[in-house]
C-alpha cells in the first residue's frame, strides 16, 4: 500500500464530506429538495395486543389541509409480512404499531390530524415482560442464517463438578435503543410508475430489494437515494414500517412528494432495539486457573410478530480454551416490537456477560485478570479447530496494561478513596468477527482527468466515503485528488449493506478488484470514457480461518461514596483489527464505539411498563445516552497487524469491536472501586448505595 | 398541536386582562416547557400571550438590601449575575445545574417556577394521569416511579417538581411577587407550590391569569454559607434524582441557623423543617447531621423503584452539611 | 392561524407567513430551506437544532417562529464566510469532531455561543469559584457542551477541537 494509507492520524486525509457537515449543508434524507411536498404523520396503536374495531377519521379528514387518512380499511394490499405488513389487517401486535397515517399539506396539520383519529379496540391480554427462568423460553429458528445451533462439547457438568474453582453468575441487560441522531426519515416520490425514495438507511439496495416485492414494482424503476445518513447503528439496516406507509401515501398522490420523519418517541417502538436478556455463565478452572468448563446460556426477548434471536451466548464459542463447552441461545416471544441489530449485536451483550464472569473467575482463582486471559488463550479456534487468520489479543492486553499502568494496580477491591470517590480500574477483552461479503459491484471509469468510482456503499458516519476513496486511489496508484467516488444511491452499482462492520472490507474489495480489472483492460493511460465494472469474488480463504478483530478495554471508574454516582474518567482501548485505512477516522470510530459502550454501561435502559406494553422513557430526557460531561479521556491505540487472509486490503471491521467489552471493563472497575459486583446494566447510582 | 392565537404583550395589565378573560389562554415565556407540552398534547392553549418583552428583565438590589429578580430574566443571565454569584451562590449553582446552556438561554425565572413535572406518564397522553386528566388514575403509583416522590405524595399523584432553581429559592426564603386582575400579592416561594393531595392537577396556588412578575431574595447574610448539590446519573443535562440546597450559619462549631430544601423528592421543593429544627443550636457533628436527616426522612415513603432516594437523600444531605460546616472552608 | 414575520437568517432578511404552531426550527428547515439546524428530538433534549438567536445559543425546536419576529438567526451555515469555515468549524475538521455529521451544526453553533459566554465571564456547573473568571479547561468544555448529544461518540474530538479554537 502506498502513502494514501497512513497510520499517522495527523497525515490521514480529513473526511471528504467534512466541510459540508460542519456547515450543515450535507443533505440528509428529509432535506432533499423536492417540489410541493405533503407530510405524513403516523397513527399508533394505543393497546399492546388485540384488534382495531373502528376508526373514525371524520374529524381528521374535516381539517383543512388534510389530504388522506390511511387506515387498514383503505390502504392498498401489499405483499409483506412481519412489521412491514403495514395497515394490512386490524390486528395489533404491539403498542405503538402503525395503525394509520395522515397525509396533509403541512407537518403541523398532519400531526394535529393524527391526534384527531378516533380508534376503538378489542383488547386482548398481552405479555411484554419476562423473567430469568421464564417457562416460555424456546429455541430460536435455526434455519435463519443469523442463528447458530446449540453447542455442547465434552461434559460440562462433570467438568464443573471436578473443577478446582467455579463461578456461576447471571448477568442482566435491558432493552437498548439505537437512537441515531438523525431520526428515520423517508421522502417518497411516485411519478409515472417510477418510485424515488430519499431515505435514511444503511444500504440503498436493501431498501429497494425489500420494497420491490412488497409493491410488485420493477426494480429498475425504483430509485433509492441516500447520500448522507445521520447514524444508524443497525436500526437503519432494514427498512421499517414508516417506509412502507410513506410509499403507500406517495402512490395515492402521483407527482406530489410525501415526506415522513419519525418522531424520537416513535423510534422506540418502530425501528428496532437491542433486546433485553439474561445470561447465565458458569465457568470452572483447574488449580492453575486453566478453564476446564464454559457454559453460556442466554435468554432474550423476541417478538411474536417476527422472530429476532440475539446470539449473545455465541460470544463464548471461540474466546478462551475450554475442553468442555455448552452454548445455548433461547428467546421469549412477547407482544412487543421486533428487536433488531444494534451495534455489535450478540457480542455487545454476550461479551459483557462473559468478560464480567471472567473477571469474577480470575478473582476466584486469585489471578490477575490479564494473566488469567493470557493463561486461557487458545492456539486455534476452540469450537471449529480452525487456525486464526490473525489473533493478537494478548498483544493488545499487554500493550494496554503497559500504557494504562496496570502493573501498579492493587488487586484488592474497595480500598482506594480519593476525596469522596472510590476509585477502581478494570479490564475486559473484545472480539468481533471480521466479515468480507462478496458480490458487491464497483465501476471504475476515466474522464476529464479523473477516475470515477461508483459503488452503492453507505457512509453512515463511518468515514466510508473517505476510506473508499483512499482505497481506490491506492489500487489505481493515483493521488487521492484524482478519484471521484460516488456512493449512497441505487444510481450506482449494487453493494452490500453497512452492517456487521463489513463495509470497508466488502466494498473496498470490490473497488480493488474493479480497479485491477480496469488497469488490466485499459492500462496505465486509459482513454477518455474508459470504464470497467466487476463484481467482487469471494475470498478463497474464507472458511479456512477463524477471522476476528480483537481488543483490550481498560477503564478507570469512580463511584461516589455518599451517592453512588458512577463516573468514568478514563477509557483505553487497544485493538488488533488488521490494516487501518484512515487513522484519523478509524480512531474516531473506535472511540465512538467505546463511548457508546460507556453509555451502555452507565445509562441506557428502555423501561418497559408491562401494564401498557411500551417503553415509558421514550425520549432523550428519559432514555439517557452519554453526554459530553460523562466522557472523560478516551484513548485509542492499535497494533500493527498484517492479516493476509481476510481480504486484499488486509482490513478487519472496526465499527463494532470498539463497543465490545467496554461495559464489562467498567463493571469490573466499579467492582474494583467498591467491592460491589453489580450484575445488571446499567450501573446506576442506586446499585452502589447501601442503606447503612 | 391545536391551532392557537399568539399575541405579544406590551403592557402587564393588558396581558393579565387577556389571559384572565380567556380560560384557554396562557402566558408564554421562554417556551422550553410549554412548547414541549403543546407538542406532546399535554397543554392545549387557545391563546398564548408572550410576556418576554414586558419590563421584567432586571436583577436589582433594593434599598433594604433585598434583591429583586424580574420574571423574564433568563436562567443563564441570572446565574451569571454578579450579585447572585457573590451573595446567593446556592441559587447560581442550582441554575447552572439545570438543563443545558441552550435551554438556560431561553428559560425564564417565572417559567422555571411554574414548569411542570417530568413524570413520563404525565407527559404521555396515551396513559392515565390524574394531573393531566383528573380522575383518570395515576400510572406512576404502580408503574415506573424511580424518579417519583418519597415525601408528601398522595394516592392520586406521586410526581416530583423538576426545578433546581426553585429548590434554592426555597432554602433562601424567597418571595414570589404575583399580579392578577385583583392586584398584586406576595407569596413565600415555599407556599407557591402545592402538595398533590386530591387535586394533583394544581401545581401551584396561582389562580388563572395571575402572572409572576418577580422574585425577591432576602438581604444576604454575610455569615451564611450556602451550596447546592444535585445527584443525577448523567453528569450533566439530567433532572435530579435528589438534590439539596442549604444555607447555613455556623458559629464556633455550633449551627446557628440552617435552611434546607430538598429537590427531586416531592411535588414541590421540600423545605426540610424537621432537619432544620434538629440542627439549630446543636454542634456541627456527623452524628447530628445524620440525626437531622433521619428526622426529616422519618415520614418518607417509598414506591417500587425509588426506595434508594431515602438513603441517597440522607447521604447527600449529610455530605452538604459536612461541606458547609467544614472549618477550613474559605 | 397564520402570522407574517421577518427574520434575519445568516445575514439575509427573510419575510414569511407562518402557522403560529411552527417552530423556529421548522420555519428554517421546511419554509426557508435552511437545513443546517437539524431535528434530532424536537423536544430540547439533544441540541441538534441549536442556532444563535440574537447571538445566544438556543434550541430552535422549542422556540415558536412567531415569537421571534424581528430576530437575527445564525446557523452553522452562516458562520462560515463563503468557502472559509469559521475557526470552530476548521477545528472540527482537523480534530475529526464528528462522524455522521447530524449533530454537528448544532455542536458548532453551541460551541461558538459557549465561547462567547466564557468570554463574558459566565460560570458553569463545574466552575470552582463562582466569583472568578472561569478557566476553560476540558471539564468546563464538557459541562458547557453537554446540551449537545452525539450518538456517534465524537465527544473527545469535539472537546479537542473546541480547546484549539478557544486558544
Amino acid at each position: 500500500m502506498t502513502d494514501v494509507l497512513t497510520e499517522d492520524p495527523g497525515r490521514a486525509p480529513q473526511r471528504l464530506d467534512g466541510p459540508d457537515k460542519v456547515a450543515g449543508t450535507a443533505r440528509y434524507a428529509f432535506e432533499q429538495p423536492v417540489d410541493g411536498p405533503r407530510y405524513l404523520h403516523l397513527v399508533q396503536a394505543g393497546i399492546a395486543r388485540g384488534r382495531v374495531t373502528g376508526t373514525d377519521t371524520s374529524a381528521a379528514e374535516a381539517l383543512p389541509g388534510v389530504h388522506t387518512v390511511l387506515t387498514h380499511e383503505n390502504a392498498e394490499k401489499v405483499n409483506a409480512g412481519g412489521e412491514l405488513a403495514v395497515l394490512q389487517s386490524p390486528e395489533v401486535a404491539f403498542r405503538g404499531q402503525v395503525i394509520g397515517a395522515v397525509l396533509a399539506e403541512t407537518p403541523e396539520i398532519a400531526a394535529q390530524a393524527a391526534g384527531l383519529v378516533e380508534v376503538t379496540y378489542e383488547r386482548h391480554p398481552h405479555e411484554s415482560t419476562f423473567g430469568v427462568d421464564d417457562h416460555r423460553a424456546q429455541s430460536p429458528d435455526t434455519s435463519s442464517p443469523m442463528v447458530t445451533e446449540d453447542l455442547d462439547q465434552g461434559d460440562v457438568d462433570a467438568a464443573l463438578e471436578a473443577a478446582e474453582y467455579t463461578v456461576d453468575v447471571t448477568y442482566a441487560t435491558p432493552p437498548e435503543h439505537n437512537n441515531p441522531m438523525e431520526p428515520h426519515a423517508t421522502v417518497a416520490v411516485w411519478e409515472d410508475g417510477e418510485l424515488t425514495l430519499y431515505d435514511s438507511n444503511q444500504g440503498p439496495y436493501v431498501v429497494r430489494d425489500v420494497l420491490v416485492p412488497i409493491f410488485g414494482l420493477d426494480p429498475e424503476r425504483v430509485h433509492v437515494v441516500s447520500p448522507h445518513v445521520g447514524g444508524g447503528f443497525g436500526s437503519k439496516g432494514m427498512p421499517h414500517a414508516h417506509v412502507v406507509a410513506t410509499v403507500m401515501a406517495a402512490r395515492l398522490t402521483p407527482g406530489r412528494p410525501v415526506k415522513c420523519a419519525l418522531t424520537r418517541a416513535q423510534m422506540f417502538p418502530l425501528v428496532g432495539y437491542r433486546p433485553p436478556g439474561f445470561q447465565r455463565v458458569r465457568l470452572g478452572t483447574d488449580a492453575t486457573g486453566r478453564l476446564v468448563a464454559t457454559e453460556h446460556s442466554a435468554l432474550e426477548q423476541s417478538s411474536r410478530l417476527a422472530e429476532y434471536a440475539e446470539q449473545s451466548a455465541g460470544a463464548s464459542r471461540d474466546m478462551y480454551v475450554s475442553p468442555n463447552r455448552r452454548i445455548t441461545n433461547r428467546v421469549v416471544a412477547l407482544d412487543v416490537p421486533v428487536p433488531t441489530w444494534m451495534r455489535a449485536p450478540g457480542e455487545a451483550g454476550g461479551m459483557y456477560a462473559l468478560e464480567s464472569a471472567v473477571d469474577e473467575m480470575a478473582q476466584a482463582c486469585g489471578m490477575d485478570p490479564i494473566e488469567f486471559r493470557v493463561h486461557n488463550e487458545p492456539d486455534t479456534a476452540p469450537t471449529s479447530g480452525r487456525p486464526f487468520s490473525s489473533r493478537n489479543l494478548v498483544t493488545c492486553l499487554r500493550r494496554g496494561a503497559e500504557r494504562f499502568g496496570w502493573a501498579e494496580r492493587d488487586p484488592r477491591p474497595g480500598v482506594r478513596r480519593e476525596g469522596d470517590w472510590l476509585v477502581g480500574t478494570g479490564v475486559a477483552a473484545a472480539s468481533f468477527p471480521s466479515f468480507t461479503i462478496p458480490g458487491s459491484v464497483a465501476t471504475v471509469g476515466y474522464a476529464d482527468g479523473y477516475y470515477r468510482v461508483e459503488i452503492a456503499a453507505s457512509d453512515i458516519g463511518t468515514g466510508a466515503r473517505t476510506a473508499l476513496t483512499q482505497i481506490a486511489a491506492e489500487a489505481l496508484e493515483v493521488p487521492l485528488s484524482a478519484v471521484r467516488l460516488h456512493l449512497g444511491s441505487t444510481a450506482q452499482p449494487k453493494a452490500s449493506l453497512a452492517g456487521g462492520s463489513s463495509g470497508t472490507a466488502s466494498w473496498g474489495t470490490a473497488i480493488v478488484q474493479a480497479a485491477r480489472a480496469f488497469r488490466a483492460e485499459h492500462g496505465e493511460h486509459p482513454p477518455e470514457g474508459a470504464e470497467t465494472t466487476t463484481k467482487s469474488e469471494p475470498d478463497p480463504e474464507a472458511g479456512k480461518y477463524a477471522m476476528n478483530a480483537y481488543g483490550a478495554q481498560f477503564a478507570e471508574v469512580r463511584v461516589h461514596a455518599d451517592t453512588g454516582e458512577v463516573r468514568v474518567p478514563r477509557l483505553l482501548g487497544v485493538f488488533a483489527a488488521g490494516r487501518i485505512v484512515n487513522a484519523r477516522t478509524a480512531r474516531s470510530q473506535f472511540a465512538g464505539g467505546m463511548t457508546m459502550g460507556l453509555s451502555m454501561a452507565l445509562h441506557e435502559h428502555g423501561v418497559v411498563d408491562g401494564r401498557f406494553g411500551h417503553v415509558v422513557n421514550n425520549d432523550f430526557a428519559g432514555y439517557h445516552i452519554a453526554a459530553h460531561a460523562d466522557v472523560g479521556s478516551v484513548e485509542v491505540d492499535w497494533i500493527d497487524e498484517h492479516d493476509p487472509h481476510v481480504n486484499p486490503m488486509g482490513t478487519k471491521g472496526i465499527g463494532e469491536v470498539g463497543i465490545v467489552g467496554v461495559a464489562a471493563a467498567i463493571g469490573n472497575a466499579a467492582h474494583h472501586a467498591t467491592g460491589v459486583r453489580v450484575r445488571e446494566l446499567p450501573l446506576t447510582p442506586e446499585k452502589f448505595l447501601t442503606d447503612g | 398541536m391545536k391551532p392557537f392565537d399568539y399575541e405579544r404583550a406590551d403592557d402587564t395589565d393588558g396581558a393579565i386582562a387577556t389571559v384572565s378573560d380567556d380560560p384557554t389562554a396562557t402566558y408564554l415565556g421562554g417556551g422550553t416547557n410549554l412548547v414541549d407540552h403543546m407538542k406532546l398534547g399535554v397543554a392545549e392553549p387557545g391563546k398564548l400571550v408572550d410576556i418576554t418583552k414586558l419590563p421584567y428583565d432586571f436583577v436589582e438590589t433594593l434599598p433594604d438590601g433585598r434583591v429583586s429578580v424580574g420574571a423574564t430574566v433568563r436562567n443563564s443571565e441570572l446565574a451569571a449575575s454578579h450579585v447572585i454569584r457573590q451573595s446567593y451562590p446556592v441559587l447560581a449553582q442550582a441554575l447552572l445545574a439545570g438543563a443545558s446552556g441552550q435551554l438556560r438561554n431561553l428559560a425564564t425565572t417565572g417559567g422555571n417556577l411554574v414548569q411542570r413535572t417530568r413524570c413520563a406518564y404525565f407527559q404521555d397522553p396515551s396513559t392515565p394521569c390524574n394531573k393531566r386528566e383528573p380522575g383518570s388514575g395515576c400510572s406512576a403509583l404502580e408503574g415506573w416511579n424511580r424518579h417519583h416522590a418519597i415525601l408528601g405524595a398522595s394516592e392520586h399523584c406521586v410526581a416530583t417538581h423538576p426545578s433546581d432553581m426553585a429548590v434554592a429559592l426555597a432554602a433562601l426564603d424567597a418571595t414570589v411577587v404575583v399580579r392578577g386582575s385583583n392586584g398584586q400579592r406576595r407569596i413565600p416561594v415555599t407556599e407557591l407550590h402545592r402538595l398533590p393531595g386530591d387535586e394533583p392537577e394544581r401545581d401551584t396556588v396561582l389562580e388563572h391569569g395571575e402572572l409572576i412578575t418577580s422574585v425577591e431574595l432576602p438581604a444576604p447574610s454575610v455569615s451564611a454559607r450556602s451550596t447546592y448539590r444535585k445527584v443525577r446519573e448523567r453528569a450533566s443535562y439530567a433532572f435530579a434524582l435528589v438534590s439539596v440546597a442549604a444555607v447555613m450559619e455556623v458559629d464556633e462549631g455550633t449551627v446557628r441557623d440552617a435552611r434546607i430544601a430538598l429537590g427531586g423528592v416531592a411535588h414541590k421543593p421540600w423545605r426540610a423543617e424537621a432537619a432544620e429544627r434538629e440542627l439549630r443550636g446543636t454542634p456541627a457533628t456527623e452524628e447530628n447531621f445524620r440525626r437531622a436527616a433521619e428526622a426529616e426522612l422519618e415520614q418518607a415513603e417509598s414506591l417500587r423503584d425509588n426506595a434508594f432516594k431515602i438513603p441517597m437523600t440522607r447521604n447527600t444531605l449529610c455530605a452538604v452539611l459536612r461541606e458547609l460546616t467544614r472549618e477550613d472552608r474559605a | 392561524m397564520d402570522a407574517e414575520i421577518t427574520l434575519r437568517v445568516d445575514g439575509q432578511r427573510r419575510t414569511l407567513s407562518v402557522d403560529t404552531r411552527t417552530t423556529l426550527l421548522d420555519a428554517l428547515r421546511e419554509r426557508l430551506g435552511v437545513i443546517s439546524p437539524k431535528k434530532g428530538c424536537d423536544h430540547g433534549q439533544c441540541g441538534a437544532c441549536t442556532v444563535l438567536l440574537d447571538g445566544r445559543r438556543v434550541t430552535s425546536c422549542l422556540t415558536l417562529a412567531v415569537a421571534q419576529d424581528g430576530a437575527e438567526v445564525t446557523t452553522a451555515e452562516g458562520l462560515s464566510e463563503g468557502d472559509r469555515p469559521h475557526p470552530v468549524q476548521q477545528a472540527f475538521l482537523e480534530h475529526d469532531g464528528f462522524q455522521c455529521g447530524y449533530c454537528t451544526p448544532g455542536q458548532v453553533c453551541s460551541a461558538v455561543g459557549m465561547l462567547d459566554e466564557v468570554k463574558a465571564g459566565w460560570p458553569s456547573h463545574v466552575t470552582e469559584n463562582l466569583e472568578e473568571e472561569p478557566d476553560l479547561d476540558d471539564e468546563e468544555i464538557r459541562e458547557r457542551m453537554s446540551g449537545n448529544l452525539c450518538r456517534c461518540g465524537a465527544y473527545t474530538n469535539i472537546v479537542s477541537a473546541i480547546r484549539e479554537a478557544a486558544e
